[in-house]
């Protein structure tokens, strides 16, 4: 099968079911089965992040293809198999989402009370799916996982959510689904004209440029609403807002990735003339979402939605970098999606440690907080600062390098991109001031306990990771070098390709 | 004349008629025994169905092949399931009499001979069989106003639609001579020398059996037979019935009117899109459930109707991998359905579901699990047949069904994820009674099914693709 003798992968991706199968079997009164879930899915997703320290380890950095590839016969009718694959754009995305699920885990051990059993089960479906779509190398298992994400989101946000919980996880369930309804049926004419949907295959499949037009748009539909894009991006501030702490940060730190993944796996390769073509459309739209959605989140007085709103922006960036075409802005989108996935589910935590003890979000409730939460207000400060790009931290190094990057490109786009940058300092440290500084004359407030025990074993490792990737990037970077100088070759091969059949007809 | 091609069917009405012998000469009550008897008879049936040899019998009006093979096992576990679901709803609401499980019994004969047809009178001698059995059911329940209502509608709604296809048939007879599906295919061989008159025909054919399997526009009888109906047999009508008339409907367009593709597709692809739209729309008001289940299979009906305007053989096997996986899914939700019984009596409000998630969690995450299968969630069974199906339409260049296909689904699937926020994000209705081992049976069984469904779909594909191709040629 694999190099390995045995299927990384596809353990990887399906342990988590086991700890599924272990909650549900365990009978008993609502608190030993509670107890009993937190630790089945605790120790569960740690074996899983374990296992996954084996990709880190073994994984070939001068390989710029697919690695631990597995495939399984699957529906050979029509060409579908079962094929799990990491290359250095997905593997680093699989330890993300290993990472993250077992800090939520252990975020979620007080602030969920109610139904456990049913949290946890979810919780760990959502892993299987949520690695799963990063290993798949077949464009229907893709698929499958991809829209699989929805089925525990929307009962974690519409079960364990906020006020508003059923409407937002209406509306983010719909929204979803329509964009990728609209990918699957660019799927299916994938397989109609090539009779497969091997993504190693597709990838060095030629469509005619009308084609590609279509397919783009497709994917373009799905991917967009998932990245989140402006404009569609309204259903995030809503999911983000009502969903449970643990929701939020899974949703921030994995499922936003989903969609730039999906640009870098799908449209780039499979599509290059399409994606050349549309690129000023979405330069257009990540520099409104960049400049827009700032401002926005400047605007908002429930600390989650501004950190929602943040997140658009970021992913703003990321879109950008990834049309510029170029290494630098390809290497920078994609840590900068790595960086986003550790410091907004930080953030998130963050504001999940007030709320479990004040049981509000609004920013104009809290102030003073540094005299009596002096280690919550450090971490809170770091993740501040990382999430606006400041060197030494872990937003910085991707900010600069999509920034380099778009230079290339287009001067005005790079000085638009860059106004993210500022304003991401004004609305990150206004809710600093406010949170933190000031003074401390709300009588609830006096009696906050500073972190415990348990949140510092959750930041610990999110601080030593903003810290790492902020002072040594390339230890991560190494990963998707050999990917992304491939990618943009084979970007570029293509256009050269088609310029020169231009040629040859004219 | 090679009749022993028929002796599953010949067995069966055999077996039916020793029971309702049975079931007469016997004084006492006997319901069980004679459910029981009656799911052995199905075993016995499809016993013998998988062993049978194929040909064409009876002078070519009963042709058995891989075809009507892989359907008519469908319907006999289908209806066998569906005798399962009526056990104890059929003990609890007095309608415990052993008449039931042989009216479903003789309804499935004329099932496997509308499978097994070949020629336009046998043809119309199972669908009329079929429902006949399936009119008496419905007003089952003889002293309640909304049963005997369910079955009256269905009779007066049936007796036109069999007009309708009859008087298709002969029209269909007059202009080309035979009744005979392989000779009719010979004579239409050359499309251009159809007469106007047969295209009529064809049409009027189309109508009833658009009736038969309840697709817009001809629908309209469903909401209110479903509702009326008693909830199992409310079940055995959207499952077992229905496979049989889409696997009729397959034989009869592709088989002997299938060089004729050109005049009758784009009237399937009308159909279609209306079943696809009004299932998506009409059922997002629905308050109750089984009248909610009703729009839900007239739109599952229109997806359906997808793989037959296709055309294609590709289009057939899309078909048959769906009505398996719509069959289980269909069995378990309507398990879930006949369970929701609050102090002894059976509810069918879809409010009456609030928190279920709490009260009963078993029954919820199978009802969840069936309800995203419905909607074409992945990786459950219901997307795997959706996505054959649509396949089917992109393979045969028909990408406005398609587009409109997805957009129905991705409206239905607003009333299915409805239900789940009633079960899950409502509070707490009180508590159904305790489930019966029979209805959490089925109810378990196909929620195994949808859920592991696309584990090991191999066998099953390949098998429907056998039987499209027996048909194809």
């Amino acid at each position: 099968m694999t190099d390995l003798g045995y299927p990384l992968l596809s353990l990887l991706t399906f342990l988590p079911l086991v700890g599924v199968a272990i909650i549900l079997s365990v009978r008993g009164d609502e608190a030993t089965g509670a107890s009993n879930a937190r630790w089945t899915a605790l120790w569960t997703s740690l074996v899983v992040f374990v296992l996954s320290l084996v990709l880190w380890q073994k994984f070939d950095r001068s390989n710029g293809g697919f690695q631990f590839v597995e495939s399984v016969a699957w529906m050979p009718e029509v060409g579908l198999t079962y094929k799990m694959g990491v290359d250095g754009i997905s593997v680093l995305f699989v330890l993300l989402s290993t990472a993250l699920t077992p800090l939520c885990i252990l975020a979620s051990w007080e602030s969920i009370t109610t139904r456990v059993r049913d949290y946890m089960v979810a919780f760990l479906v959502l892993e299987t799916m949520m690695i799963g779509t990063f290993c798949a190398l077949d464009f229907l298992v893709f698929y499958m996982f991809f829209e699989g994400v929805l089925i525990p989101m929307y009962l974690i946000i519409g079960i364990w959510g906020g006020p508003r919980r059923v409407y937002s996880a209406f509306k983010f369930f719909l929204y979803t689904l329509v964009g990728s309804l609209l990918m699957l049926l660019a799927i299916l004419a994938i397989w109609n004209m090539t009779g497969t949907t091997d993504i190693v295959t597709l990838m060095h499949t030629n469509f005619p440029k009308s084609m590609q037009t279509w397919l783009f748009l497709a994917f373009f539909a799905s991917f967009a609403v998932k990245m989140p894009m402006w404009p569609v991006h309204t259903w995030l501030p809503d999911a983000h807002v009502e969903a449970p702490t643990g929701g939020s940060v899974i949703l921030a730190g994995v499922l936003l990735k989903m969609g730039a993944y999906g640009f870098l796996r799908f449209s780039l390769p499979m599509l290059p003339l399409a994606s050349e073509y549309f690129a000023p459309v979405i330069y257009a739209l990540s520099v409104v979402a960049v400049v827009y959605t700032s401002l926005v989140a400047f605007a908002q007085t429930d600390m989650k939605k501004l950190i929602a709103y943040s997140s658009v922006a970021h992913m703003g960036v990321v879109t950008i970098g990834i049309f510029t075409f170029n290494v630098q802005g390809l290497s920078g989108a994609l840590f900068q999606m790595l960086s986003h996935g550790v410091v907004a589910g930080a953030l998130f935590l963050c504001v999940g440690v007030v709320y479990d003890r004040l049981h509000t979000r609004e920013i104009a409730r809290y102030g003073g907080l540094a005299k009596i939460m002096p280690v919550y207000s450090l971490a809170f400060m770091l993740f501040t600062m990382a999430s606006i790009g400041l060197p030494g931290t872990a937003g910085f190094a991707g900010e600069i390098l999509v920034l380099i990057g778009s230079f290339k490109v287009n001067f005005w786009l790079a000085l638009l991109g860059a106004t993210g940058m500022i304003l991401g300092a004004v609305y990150m440290l206004y809710l600093y001031r406010r949170v933190i500084f000031g003074v401390l004359n709300k009588p609830d407030l006096m009696g906050m306990l500073d972190l415990s025990a348990r949140e510092i074993v959750v930041f610990a490792p999110l601080v030593i990771l903003t810290l790492w990737m902020g002072v040594y990037p390339s230890s991560f970077t190494s990963f998707f070098d050999a990917t992304v100088a491939s990618l943009v070759d084979h970007h570029q091969a293509a256009l050269a390709a088609t310029t020169k059949l231009a040629g040859v007809v004219r | 004349m090679n009749w022993t091609l028929a002796l599953p069917e010949i067995v069966l009405a055999l077996l039916g008629m020793a029971i309702l012998v049975f079931g007469v000469l016997r004084k006492q009550d006997c319901f069980h025994l004679c459910s029981m008897l009656t799911i052995g008879a199905f075993v016995v049936t499809a016993a013998l169905v998988l062993n049978g040899s194929g040909g064409l019998g009876f002078h070519g009006q009963f042709i058995a092949d891989p075809f009507a093979l892989f359907v008519k096992v469908l319907i006999l576990a289908t209806s066998g399931l569906g005798i399962i679901v009526s056990l104890d709803y059929n003990e609890h609401e007095n309608l415990r009499r052993f008449e039931f499980p042989v009216l479903v019994l003789y309804a499935t004969i004329g099932m496997l001979i509308m499978v097994s047809a070949s020629n336009l009178m046998t043809l119309y001698l199972g669908v009329e069989l079929n429902a006949l059995a399936i009119y008496v059911l419905a007003a089952f329940a003889r002293d309640d106003l909304r049963s005997s209502e369910a079955g009256l509608k269905y009779f007066v709604l049936g007796a036109l639609a069999s007009g309708l296809l009859l008087y298709g048939i002969s029209l269909v007879y007059g202009f080309s001579g035979t009744m005979d599906f392989a000779v009719l295919a010979d004579a239409l061989a050359d499309p251009k020398k159809v007469s106007a008159g047969l295209v009529v025909g064809i049409v009027f054919m189309i109508s009833g059996l658009a009736f038969k399997v309840s697709a817009a526009p001809f629908h309209m009888w469903t909401p209110d037979v479903y509702e009326g109906a008693p909830t199992p047999v409310t079940s055995f009508m959207a499952s077992a019935p229905k496979v049989a008339a889409m696997a009729l409907f397959a034989r009869v367009m592709f088989s002997p009117f299938g060089h004729l593709l050109a005049q009758w597709q784009s009237v399937l692809i009308l159909i279609s899109i209306a079943s696809m739209l009004l299932g998506a729309f009409a059922a997002m008001g629905q308050g109750n459930i089984k009248r909610l289940m009703a729009y839900s299979s007239i739109g599952h009906m229109g997806y359906l109707l997808v793989g037959i305007a296709a055309g294609s053989a590709i289009g057939l096997r899309g078909i048959l991998i769906y009505l398996v996986s719509y069959v289980f899914t269909n069995a378990g939700m309507f398990a879930c359905i006949i369970g929701m019984r609050r102090g002894g009596r059976s509810v069918e409000r879809i409010a009456d579901l609030g928190g279920l998630g709490k009260t009963n969690p078993g029954m919820a995450a199978a009802l969840t699990i069936f309800l995203f299968s419905m909607a074409g969630i992945p990786p459950f069974s219901g997307f795997i047949g959706k996505y054959f199906v649509f396949i089917a339409a992109v393979n045969s260049g028909l990408w406005t069904l398609a587009i409109i296909g997805m957009a129905a689904s991705a409206v239905s699937a607003f009333y299915y994820i409805r239900i789940i926020k009633v079960m899950y994000f409502d509070p707490a209705a009180p508590r159904f009674d305790a489930q019966p081992a029979s209805l959490s049976l089925v109810a378990g069984a196909g929620a195994i099914f949808t859920t592991m469904f696309f584990i090991f779909p191999a066998p099953i594909v390949a098998a429907a693709g056998a039987a499209a191709k027996a048909i194809f040629g």
